[in-house]
Formats: C-alpha cells, structure tokens, sequence
C-alpha cells in the first residue's frame, strides 16, 4: 500500500465522517437554519475530502480539474440554494 | 465490494420507490422522485449506460423533477381538500388489484426474457463504420433508427403546444409563466451571472462530444434550457411571447430540418431517412446542430408553463 493509497482512504473517510455528521444533523437540528448549516458541511467539507482523495488516482491533469470543477460547482450550487431557502425559511416564520 | 454496492443501491432504489408512492405530500413525493432519478442514475452508470445515465439525470430527473416541483407548487392549494377525500375500500381494492397485476405481468415479461437477452450490439458495431460517427448509440439514435429519434423531437414539441394550450384566452400569444422580480444584486442574480457562461460551456460540450462518446443534444439542450431558465428566474431576461413568428419558426427548425433531410433520403438513397452514402455523418451533423437549438428551447418553454401575461 502506497503513500498514496493511504491518504486516499484518509481523506476519503474523513469526507465520509463529515456526510455522515452532515446527515445527522439534517435529522436531529431543531429548526431549518440550522439543518442548512448541517447540510453546506456534508457539501462543501465532505465532497472536498473526497475529491481531494480522489485526485492522487486520476489519470491526466484534465480529470483532476474536472473533479475540482465539480467540487467548485457543488460549493456555490450549495451556497447559493441554502441562502435561497434560509431566507425563504424566515420569511415564512419570522424569529419570535 | 461492488457487489454490496449493488445490492445496496437495489435496496435504497426499492425503498425510494415505496416512499415515493406512499408519501401523502405532493412536495415530499415529488422530492423523493428526483432522489430516486438521481439514484437510477448510479444504476446506469453502473450497467455502463453512460448515456441513458446523462439522459435520466438531465431529463428524468431533473426537467421533469422540476416540473413536477411546479405542479406541486400549483396543487397546494387544493392539497388539504385533496387529501380529504379518501376512496372507498372497493375502489382502493381495485387499484391495489389493479396495480398488483401490472407489477406481477411485468416481473413475468422480465422473468420470461431469454438469457441471454438478443441483441443487436454485434450488427450495430458492424455496421458503425458507415455512419462515420464513433457513439454507437449516436448512431443508433441518429442513423439506425432515426425515425425514433425524429418522433422525440417532435413528442417534445407536442407536449409543449399541450402546455401552451392550458393559457387563458386572454394570454393566448403572451408570455409563459409569472414575471420573475429577484433583487437585482441578490444572490440568485448572481448565479444566474455566474452559471450560465459555465453551464453554455458544458452544454455545448455534451453536445458536441456526443458524435464520438457519450453525450448528445437532449443532455445538452436541458443544460441549455436550465441555464436560461435560470436568468429568467432570476429577473434578468424575459421569456419570449409565444405569439412571436420568430419564436415559432425556432422551434420547428430542428425538426422540420430532420424532415427535409429525411425526405431527401427518399430520393438520394431510397428511403425516408437514409443518407447517401458517404455524406451520412456530415448530415447527421446537420441534424444534431439543427436540433439543439430548438430543443432546447422547447424543454424551456415547457418548464416555463403556459402563457399567463400579455405581450406586453
């Protein structure tokens, strides 16, 4: 087992440990904003571990950046849409 | 370990299916439609359908997630007075009868298939080298069984005309769907800023590489439409008026190309459809160039809805 293997499992599972934190707190956050802040941490940490880890065992520098592409394009789809539905969320119960 | 992959993704799909059914929310129901589109996905990946994958992730999934997400947003209303009607106990016998057997004939009609199952792949591969283009299912869909894929498009240009036809008499020839105000510095403004030239890009690129591996006009057209849905969403753009000659001329191109091409082949190869020899894949290439363009703006006219505003 390479060095390389080894930090694409570690990197792997610590994106794994992050979706698995982001899923938990999507189910047992008390209110919308909170869940969002779970959610953008399974997108943004998780998905760039994972990518990260993936990216000693591309092939060419061209699939690397598409893998970073994707994670850049997962980060502001995420960012964008939880801003849309906080604000959505206080519009429809305004904090006591 | 792919293995367990598998039977997870079998299970989860499963579970997904039952959810999707079960759940008494329209919104729910329709969000765990998208999630179980997402995930056939993975199975196409997985059979090494790369192509049905794109379509069932850009089409499947997400158009008509996003259309279904519309009809629930519209049903609200009627929803609670919906959900208080409950059928009598013969007429849910009767769909749960009627259900049980189409699932019990299509579990048979699987079961009954011979193993293994025909295939034309051999002949496809044989004969691939005359059509010039490297995708054997480009060829199949634009070559082989071109008539298949001239019906899509015009399937497609229907089921809008059947969107268009829901307007009010008064917003007959007006625009599609509610005029969109966002804040002009707000964040949706500047996704529908930022994505769009990204989003042409990948578009174009599914397009254009659909000749050679897996990609094609439908993928690329519905990243098309969602990226100028996105600017119409945001306030940016307006959608056109569908009284509009130029419009309308836009959305037949595509096919009535195909049917000019098509007829052509009647008297240059001998049959609707065929292509002279030589010349199949420069106008394959026609076709497809012809056929993005309109349908990508006749998905986002779908998405759009039905004529509720003035021209004006």
């Amino acid at each position: 087992m390479s060095l390389a293997d080894l930090f694409t499992i570690a990197a792997v599972s610590a994106g794994a440990v992050f979706f698995l934190a982001g899923t938990v707190g999507l189910l047992r956050f008390p209110d919308a904003l909170t869940r969002l802040h779970a959610l953008t941490k399974a997108d943004n940490l998780g998905l760039g571990l994972v990518v990260l880890g993936f990216l000693p065992r591309v092939d060419s520098v061209l699939a690397g950046l598409k893998l970073v592409a994707i994670w850049l394009l997962a980060l502001l789809a995420g960012a964008v849409v939880s801003q849309l539905i906080a604000r959505a969320a206080r519009r429809a119960e305004p904090p006591a | 370990m792919m293995e367990a992959f598998n039977f997870g993704l079998a299970f989860l799909i499963l579970a997904l299916a039952v959810w999707t059914v079960v759940a008494r929310d329209t919104f729910a129901a329709v969000v765990g439609f998208v999630a179980y589109g997402l995930l056939l996905t993975l199975v196409w990946v997985q059979l090494h359908g790369i192509d049905v994958a794109l379509t069932e992730a850009a089409l499947g999934s997400g158009l008509t997630g996003a259309l279904l997400i519309g009809a629930a947003a519209r049903l609200r209303k009627t929803e609670s007075a919906a959900r208080a009607e409950r059928p009598g106990v013969p007429t849910r016998v009767a769909a749960a009868l009627a259900a049980g057997c189409v699932t019990v004939a299509l579990a048979v009609a699987v079961l009954a298939l011979p193993d293994p199952a025909p295939s034309l792949a051999p002949e496809t591969a044989a004969n691939i080298a005359a059509t010039g283009v490297g995708n054997p299912i480009t060829a199949v869909l634009l070559a082989f069984r071109a008539m298949d894929t001239l019906l899509e498009a015009i399937v497609v240009l229907f089921a809008m005309i059947g969107v268009w036809s829901l307007a009010p008499d008064r917003a007959w020839g007006g625009r599609p769907g509610p005029l969109h105000r966002a804040d002009p510095d707000g964040i949706l403004a500047y996704l529908a800023r930022v994505l769009p030239p990204i989003g042409l890009v990948v578009g174009l690129y599914i397009f254009w590489i659909g000749a050679d591996l897996p990609g094609g006009k439908f993928q690329g057209a519905t990243i098309l439409a969602a990226m100028w849905l996105l600017v119409v969403m945001a306030g940016l753009a307006d959608t056109p008026p569908i009284g509009s000659t130029r419009l309308r001329i836009a959305l037949v191109a595509g096919p009535v190309v195909f049917i000019a091409i098509g007829a052509a082949g009647v008297t240059t190869a001998g049959a609707f459809l065929a292509y002279p020899d030589g010349l199949a894949k420069p106008l394959i290439k026609v076709i497809e160039w012809a056929l993005l363009p309109s349908l990508a703006l006749t998905l986002a006219l779908i998405l759009a809805g039905a004529p509720e505003r003035g021209a004006k």
